[in-house]
């Protein structure tokens, strides 16, 4: 494709070029230092504008009392120390570390176990690639609504099979506060696997193949291949994805704003969810900002932590 | 027995592979399927027959979501803001990228980390202040100020990658030109512009569906049902009307036929804009 856009160019370009051969001092400054930075403005005005000049507005909030209209009373510290205090901040706080305790274990080995079938079937592998991969494409909206569907005592599958004599099954899943952080992540998991799957198996598909025949020369089962070979080349995409987990797991909040909105009984509150109900349920728009400061603040650490670790000379 | 059973070490079987694979796809697709047969349902028939196909196929759902659930106006929005922003993204980053990549300003490689970093913000970061601001400039509600959001989300990760985009063009046409004495801005009409086609391609298809299933900015930002964008009309008449669990399915269909056979078509593309956007260290 490059090739014959290269080719297409190379036919109709030079005769095209407007010829001008002389340049006076002032237009060679003008497009050296002032052109490039014209060039920049509208991406680097808009992004102030909606993300860098708002970030700054939520470091200065998150110190006052503001409710979002009118004026803001410095008020310290309070709203931090208030998020250590906040009960609802707490069971949010827990329900995110088992939602990363999760998704840190599952996806990961699910999309290695799948990338590393996928790379050795020929037929059918592009097509799977493909199925994989259609939930990311697929809106979260959607994702959600179908997975309540599917939970639903009436409408899916677990209706199908409580009318087939299932019987347990003849209840409300969602409405279990047992459950129901666990079905979320399931359909959370229905969206995202795909993608570290294509990662890993587009870092397989680097791995010569001798090196797992000389493996099985050498008598090594499906189980040390993986763990000898396949692991290794995919170290770094793999650390990559752990590190987007860490910082995600604390993120979430579409799943669960659709499916549960945090119940049955705070069951499935998480941070982002509390951050949005006291920014525009509940007039707190100056202790929402601390949580969203701190929020961030994880993921710069994590962010930090992994590059530091990379500078000292870890291979990660 | 149970090992000598099992595959011989020479000629590994793929029936595993198989097995694994097409429990996993059944998995995939199961969701969307049952999206799909539930939107030719009657409402009682999705009671009846929750896991079959439909006893006769009928569109009617389709119509009621037309005229009754406002999607006669929550596609058009999603539309408008989609596109406006996809193009709105593509055209900043081009700008951007190109200086970036090509013009090298002094100052370029800090700001490259930043829009690298910056993208990465999360929106629990500026989400706060940049609602009251925009309730203040009167953007709240207004399609033109969520298309402004994402542009602005964006345009810096787009900048980023078109960056290298320029970079890896093959710098010996712009070369020639220039010993011609073109200036810069002929430059990039004539020889730049043409060149990079796939990449501001792929930017304009992830924005583009980015834009139009996006639900986080939309459910924050529009309220009034007149400004919905499809997503947002979808799960809003949903938790209204989730028992009409037939309509609700017929909406969620006409969200997924654009995005998925965007997708089908310039599969290649998305998987690799999609994976390199993921892999920004």
């Amino acid at each position: 494709m490059e090739v014959g856009l290269g080719r297409k160019v190379a036919t109709k370009v030079p005769g095209r070029v407007p010829q001008r051969r002389r340049r006076s001092s002032g237009s060679l400054l003008f497009e050296k230092e002032i052109l490039p930075w014209l060039f920049l403005l509208p991406v680097v005005g808009l992004n102030v504008l909606v993300m860098l000049g708002p970030s700054g507005g939520s470091l200065y909030y998150a110190f006052t009392d503001w409710r979002g209209l009118g004026h803001a009373n410095w008020i310290g510290l309070d709203n931090f120390l208030k998020i250590f205090r906040d009960q609802f901040v707490s069971i949010a706080f827990r329900n995110n570390l088992k939602w990363m305790a999760l998704a840190l274990f599952i996806p990961p080995a699910l999309a290695v176990v799948v990338a590393a079938l996928l790379a050795e079937v020929a037929r059918g592998q592009r097509l799977l690639r493909a199925v994989f991969f259609l939930p990311l494409v697929v809106s979260t909206a959607v994702g959600a609504r179908a997975w309540q569907g599917i939970y639903h005592p009436l409408f899916g599958l677990v209706a199908w099979l409580a009318q087939h004599g299932v019987k347990f099954l003849d209840i409300r899943l969602l409405g279990n506060s047992d459950l129901a952080l666990y079905l979320v992540f399931l359909a959370s998991l229905w969206k995202s696997w795909g993608f570290p799957m294509v990662l890993f198996l587009a870092a397989m598909q680097q791995v010569p193949a001798d090196q797992y025949e000389a493996a099985i020369m050498d008598g090594a089962n499906r189980f040390q291949q993986l763990q000898h070979i396949t692991i290794p080349s995919i170290r770094p995409t793999l650390i990559l994805i752990l590190v987007f987990t860490l910082i995600g797991s604390m993120l979430v909040f579409d799943f669960i704003f659709i499916m549960t909105r945090g119940g049955p009984s705070n069951s499935t509150e998480v941070l982002a969810y509390r951050m949005y109900l006291y920014a525009f349920d509940r007039f707190q728009a100056g202790y929402a900002a601390a949580i969203g400061v701190m929020l961030t603040f994880w993921s710069g650490i994590v962010t930090l932590g992994f590059l530091l670790l990379r500078r000292v000379g870890w291979e990660v | 027995m149970w090992t000598r059973l099992g595959r011989s070490k020479r000629t590994p079987s793929l029936a595993i592979n198989y097995v694994v694979l097409a429990l996993l796809a059944v998995f995939t697709l199961y969701p969307m399927l049952l999206v799909f047969l539930d939107s030719f349902k009657s409402p009682d028939e999705t009671l009846s027959n929750p896991l079959g196909l439909p006893r006769e196929w009928q569109f009617v759902n389709f119509v009621k979501v037309w005229t009754e659930a406002g999607f006669s106006r929550a596609i058009p929005n999603s539309l408008l803001v989609a596109t406006v922003s996809a193009v709105g993204v593509t055209l900043l980053g081009a700008l951007g990228g190109y200086s970036l990549g090509r013009l090298k300003p002094r100052g370029g490689d800090a700001l490259t980390v930043y829009f690298l970093a910056g993208g990465s913000l999360p929106a629990q970061m500026f989400l706060v202040p940049l609602f009251f601001l925009w309730r203040k400039l009167g953007l709240v509600d207004n399609l033109w100020g969520l298309a402004l959001i994402y542009m602005g989300t964006g345009a810096p990760f787009a900048a980023y990658l078109l960056r290298a985009f320029f970079i890896s063009l093959p710098r010996d046409f712009e070369d020639a030109a220039k010993v011609d004495g073109a200036t810069q801005l002929d430059i990039i009409r004539h020889v730049v512009l043409p060149l990079a086609r796939p990449g501001f391609l792929t930017v304009l298809l992830l924005n583009w569906m980015g834009g139009w299933n996006e639900f986080f900015f939309a459910n924050i930002f529009l309220h009034r049902q007149e400004v919905q964008t499809v997503a947002l009309r979808y799960v809003v008449f949903s938790s209204e009307y989730f028992t009409d669990w037939a309509m609700t399915s017929a909406m969620g269909v006409l969200m997924m036929l654009p995005v998925m056979a965007l997708f089908l078509i310039t599969q290649e593309t998305f998987i690799k804009g999609m994976t390199q956007g993921g892999l920004k260290f």
